[in-house]
């Protein structure tokens, strides 16, 4: 099937096979590392909470109903943003500055950024699967289900950008961290990004605190919550589509350029 | 044409660092094996690294099999195996699957490529291996796999850098005879970096040491022991090399020099009738507890070239 194709291209399928086999290997563990975060948060949060009568404490939320709409596609960004940290910058920091098991794929007759560029595409792959494994969770799990309008061609268009802006984050972050430190991309990424991330509340609600409210927009998941907002939830309110859409191109075209330059610096001398 | 030729090749890492790689010329010939000697820090690792387009030089050209590694990277790395001295294996993968993926990697179809996979792990006698896991490997399972992956693809130049480092005896021969072998079947040239010395002796062709960026000498096994210009080395165990001993010992007829030697003297001579008899006469006042007698080695020529200073 791929024996008319150029060699560049025989070679990122290879890489991809490559992927997809090891994938398929741990597929408990993907969907552990996917499913148990908004599992949990949409239990607690939207079912454990309303049934005990505590459906006030969710912030700004005026109940349980209103909060699983919120939620719904906070929680997906989260998923999407998360598969870049999980299956591009964990495996690579080791890879890189460890086992050094990359080094097979590096000497393939293709250019250096194309092994760079497939771990962006397989992560984004991954991203993909993680939002559609999530969706049915947060919808079906909460006592009062999200109320969704899904925009189709917005929601595939953020989905896929986010998708690609997570791996080319991870591949920045799987090249300038060293596998000895990679633990503490969770206290000092993930976390300040997940919960600053406009994931449990949408950005126009901050406007009571102006300058958290600013300084969100340093964020980037801040845009692909407010992008699936847009595509799925219309009715809470979000940010512009056209901002987002601009705000989250941006940041994958600067972190590919970035996480390709680090990724090169670090394995060609 | 050459399997690698390099010109005037020159590389520093930093402004005020002294130059890794200090202005080499080196030509391999198809289908040789070459053997590159030097203590660490001579600049072997950052040689090969540019032959192997991962190293970038600031100076000089380096063609390997014809491409030019500067402007074309992609077109070396079609023609070249490498087997770095850590194991680099896919310790997600299986052994089959090392290689298999290896060959997809180089554009080989599905079919061809499960076929080559087959096709070595017998050659490597890792037949009943090829499920297992690679972290379940013995170090010599795991270095042959690193060959085998490095050739699937059927480079025309296979680097190997320190293979058979960590091996025990049964590996190392189990290893050589699969690559002379191949040798034999696929006209590979093989270059070869080394500390081994004795195996640099038994299996390369042709050799150079380098030291300092630079390459010191060249040439086969026997010409590079040649330049140390004797034949006998005796070595003396006795208490303090003091200037009378070696003068006396210098001007015996056959005697070339006397150098310091740990725990006495060396004594480089050429053999003739008499010289050894000659040599444990005049050392026996000075309490003589031992003497040994070799010929030069290859460990011989590198220790003069290279001192024996450690290096880090």
């Amino acid at each position: 099937m791929t024996d008319a194709l150029p060699l560049g291209l025989r070679a990122f399928w290879g890489l991809i096979l490559r992927d997809l086999r090891v994938l398929s290997r741990e597929l408990v563990a993907f969907g552990l590392r996917t499913l148990m975060n908004p599992l949990l948060f949409v239990f607690v949060f939207t079912y454990v909470m309303p049934k005990i009568g505590l459906a006030g404490v969710t912030g700004g939320a005026p109940s349980g109903e209103a909060f699983s709409t919120v939620l719904l596609p906070g929680l997906i960004a989260v998923s999407i943003f998360f598969q870049g940290i999980a299956a591009v910058a964990l495996p690579l920091s080791t890879e890189l500055g460890g086992t050094r098991e990359i080094e097979d794929r590096l000497m393939a007759p293709v250019a250096i950024w194309v092994v760079a560029a497939e771990k962006i595409c397989f992560s984004a792959l991954q991203s993909i699967i993680a939002a559609a494994a999530v969706f049915p969770l947060v919808y079906w799990i909460p006592a009062t289900p999200p109320a969704i309008t899904v925009h189709w061609p917005l929601l595939v268009l953020v989905v896929v950008l986010a998708s690609l802006t997570a791996g080319s984050m991870g591949l920045v972050l799987g090249t300038v961290v060293p596998p000895r430190q990679i633990g503490l991309i969770f206290s000092i990424v993930v976390i300040p990004v997940t919960f600053l991330g406009c994931v449990y509340y949408p950005w126009a609600a901050l406007h009571p605190i102006r300058w958290l409210q600013i300084g969100v927009l340093a964020n980037p998941l801040v845009y692909v919550s407010e992008g699936l907002r847009a595509a799925l939830t219309p009715e809470v309110g979000h940010m512009g589509v056209a901002v987002v859409l601009a705000a989250i191109t941006g940041v994958l075209v600067a972190l590919t350029w970035l996480g390709i330059r680090t990724f090169t610096r670090r394995v060609v001398t | 044409m050459s399997a690698i030729a390099i010109r005037g090749l020159v590389k520093r890492y930093a402004r005020d660092a002294p130059n890794a790689v200090d202005g080499i010329d080196l030509e391999v010939g198809d289908g040789e094996l070459f053997g590159l000697l030097g203590p660490n820090g001579a600049g072997k690792t950052t040689t090969v690294g540019i032959v192997t387009t991962r190293v970038r030089p600031d100076e000089g050209t380096v063609f390997v099999d014809g491409a030019d590694a500067r402007r074309s990277p992609v077109a070396v790395r079609g023609r070249i195996g490498v087997v770095t001295q850590f194991n680099t294996l896919d310790r997600a993968c299986t052994v089959r699957e090392n290689l298999v993926y290896h060959c997809r990697y180089f554009g080989i179809a599905a079919g061809p490529a499960r076929a080559r996979a087959d096709e070595l792990l017998n050659a490597f006698s890792l037949g009943d291996r090829g499920d297992a896991d690679v972290g379940e490997l013995s170090g010599g399972m795991a270095q042959r796999l690193q060959v085998a992956r490095a050739i699937a693809h059927r480079p025309k130049v296979l680097f190997l850098d320190e293979p058979t480092a960590g091996l025990d005896p049964q590996s190392r021969i189990a290893l050589w005879e699969v690559l002379s072998e191949l040798r034999a079947r696929e006209g590979l040239t093989i270059l070869l970096t080394t500390h081994h010395m004795e195996e640099a002796d038994r299996m390369c062709e042709r050799l150079a040491i380098m030291d300092h960026g630079r390459i010191l000498v060249e040439g086969t096994p026997d010409e590079l022991k040649r330049t140390v210009g004797v034949d006998t080395i005796v070595d003396l165990r006795v208490e303090g090399l003091d200037e009378p001993l070696r003068s006396a010992l210098a001007a015996l007829p056959g005697v070339h020099s006397v150098e310091d030697a740990p725990g006495g003297a060396r004594v480089l001579a050429q053999h003739e009738d008499g010289m050894l008899a000659r040599v444990v006469q005049a050392a026996a006042g000075h309490r003589l507890h031992d003497v040994s007698v070799t010929e030069p080695t290859l460990e011989t020529v590198f220790i003069r070239l290279t001192g024996r200073a450690l290096r880090d």
